[in-house]
């Protein structure tokens, strides 16, 4: 545990100290979520409508975004190396890699996109759904993110392949976060969504440290 | 398994066994087709339209087959370094990528004049389209390293990591209830089908396993052959 929240925090203090990264983030996020009322015209009933829907699709675009640096900085300075002769097992540190992952990208977005939903005449009744929906949703995406980016680690344009090999396995997250959200803007019961995120962050909390760990040891041979 | 592991021996194997896998899918789908275009009878509903289910439905199981082939191959390879496995997974992708896009093509060309609609966002349809993206992965990843070795090993982790896909697509019509009907080949009781639309389907879709055999195994071939050319000529 120790060992965790070293790396934790390592990773944490790398982020911050070379700053920037969560900045770009949310700016990512807050200007490519402005882009839809200029795209699909100002009507505050249209927006509506459409506010769960692009908020999750440009929550997931802006955590694509900053998945390629999860491992590839350590990759090219040799420190993973170092990492993996460690006696922690590759998984547990997987396991923080991400946590410092969505620390710095998936809460910020949660942060942010309130203020947003706002900015697109989101429904009122929908905010906690749509708050505990990104809650449950964004480590979901560093999850299964950290398998592409170890997967794609050393490739000829990693990022391209990167979003052609997580885009398809994140469908999920959002059909089901958009599904909470909406549900309860809609006046409808957002749990059964709720929990099938909730199932989601559990499975991959599972099975996707091991996936990434395995991709990890191929890319070190 | 590991008899099978030496190149030399698979080709020759495959070299005999080639002949006769082509001898029966061809005459398995000639058999399949004419017994789908003239003897089964058209549909009270659908009419004539209803024999795009002949291709359609075979297609899509080998969608799911080659994948399920390919996740195997992948296994094998990862867990015992079988030297034949990571060609074989590599050799299937583009394969199945084909079916998943006949499948794709077909049921879009039925959905037209049954349901009104070229495409909906159907449970169904976006798992497979979703399986589509994953043949296109693992085709991109296998070849995005300089290091052939280290691409086939990632892809073959891919591949493992994409099998949660495949039950999704079976029981997606099943979990949600949308335009795509339901399974009735292979249900609880004995299929739901006429006895007389079954036979043909069946016999292509068998016709479609051999056929995939067949590819299978001269792209394998074409693989070996390729490695030993590139083995002669750098000395790699």
């Amino acid at each position: 545990m120790s060992a965790f929240t070293a790396l934790l925090t390592r990773d944490l203090r790398l982020a911050f100290r070379q700053g920037g990264d969560v900045a770009n983030v949310v700016a990512f996020f807050a200007l490519a979520v402005i882009l839809f009322p200029f795209g699909v015209g100002p009507d505050p009933d249209l927006l509506a409508r459409i506010s769960a829907g692009v908020l999750w699709v440009t929550a997931l675009l802006a955590a694509l975004l900053s998945l390629e640096r999860l491992f590839d900085a350590d990759f090219q300075d040799g420190s993973l190396e170092a990492l993996a002769l460690m006696p922690v097992p590759l998984e547990i540190q997987v396991l923080a890699k991400c946590a410092a992952h969505w620390l710095t990208t998936g809460l910020p977005l949660t942060i942010v996109a309130p203020v947003l939903a706002l900015v697109l005449h989101f429904d009122a009744a929908g905010y906690p759904a749509l708050i505990a929906a990104l809650l449950l949703g964004t480590p979901v995406l560093s999850l299964i993110g950290a398998i592409g980016a170890a997967l794609t680690l050393g490739a000829r344009r990693a990022g391209v392949l990167l979003s052609l090999l997580v885009l398809p396995l994140y469908i999920p997250v959002l059909i089901f976060g958009v599904a909470a959200s909406e549900a309860a803007a809609l006046g409808l019961e957002s749990r059964p969504h709720l929990l099938l995120l909730a199932a989601l962050f559990a499975t991959s909390l599972a099975l996707a440290p091991w996936a990434a760990a395995a991709a990890l040891r191929q890319a070190l041979e | 398994m590991h008899r099978f592991a030496n190149p030399a021996r698979f080709m020759r194997l495959s070299a005999r066994l080639l002949p006769w896998c082509a001898a029966a899918a061809a005459v398995l789908i000639a058999i399949g087709f004419y017994g789908a275009l003239f003897l089964a009878p058209p549909d009270y509903q659908q009419g004539e339209a209803v024999k795009i289910m002949y291709v359609h439905v075979p297609s899509a199981w080998m969608a799911s087959f080659v994948y399920a082939v390919m996740a195997l191959a992948s296994a094998v390879a990862l867990i015992w370094r079988h030297p034949l496995a990571h060609i074989a997974a590599e050799s299937a992708a583009p394969i199945g990528a084909g079916f998943t896009l006949i499948c794709l093509v077909s049921g879009s060309l039925w959905g037209e004049p049954m349901w009104g609609t070229w495409w909906v966002w159907d449970a169904r349809l976006t798992s497979v389209l979703v399986l589509f993206f994953l043949y296109l992965g693992f085709i991109a990843l296998a070849n995005a390293f300089d290091d052939r070795t280290r691409g086939s090993r990632a892809a073959a982790i891919l591949a493992i990591v994409g099998v949660i896909n495949l039950p999704i697509i079976k029981f997606s019509v099943d979990w949600w209830n949308t335009l795509h009907q339901k399974a009735s080949v292979f249900v609880m009781g004995g299929p739901t089908i006429a006895a007389s639309m079954l036979w043909p389907l069946l016999v292509i879709a068998t016709g479609f396993v051999f056929l995939f055999a067949v590819m299978l195994m001269l792209r394998m071939r074409a693989a070996l052959l390729r490695a030993k050319v590139r083995a002669l000529r750098f000395g790699t």
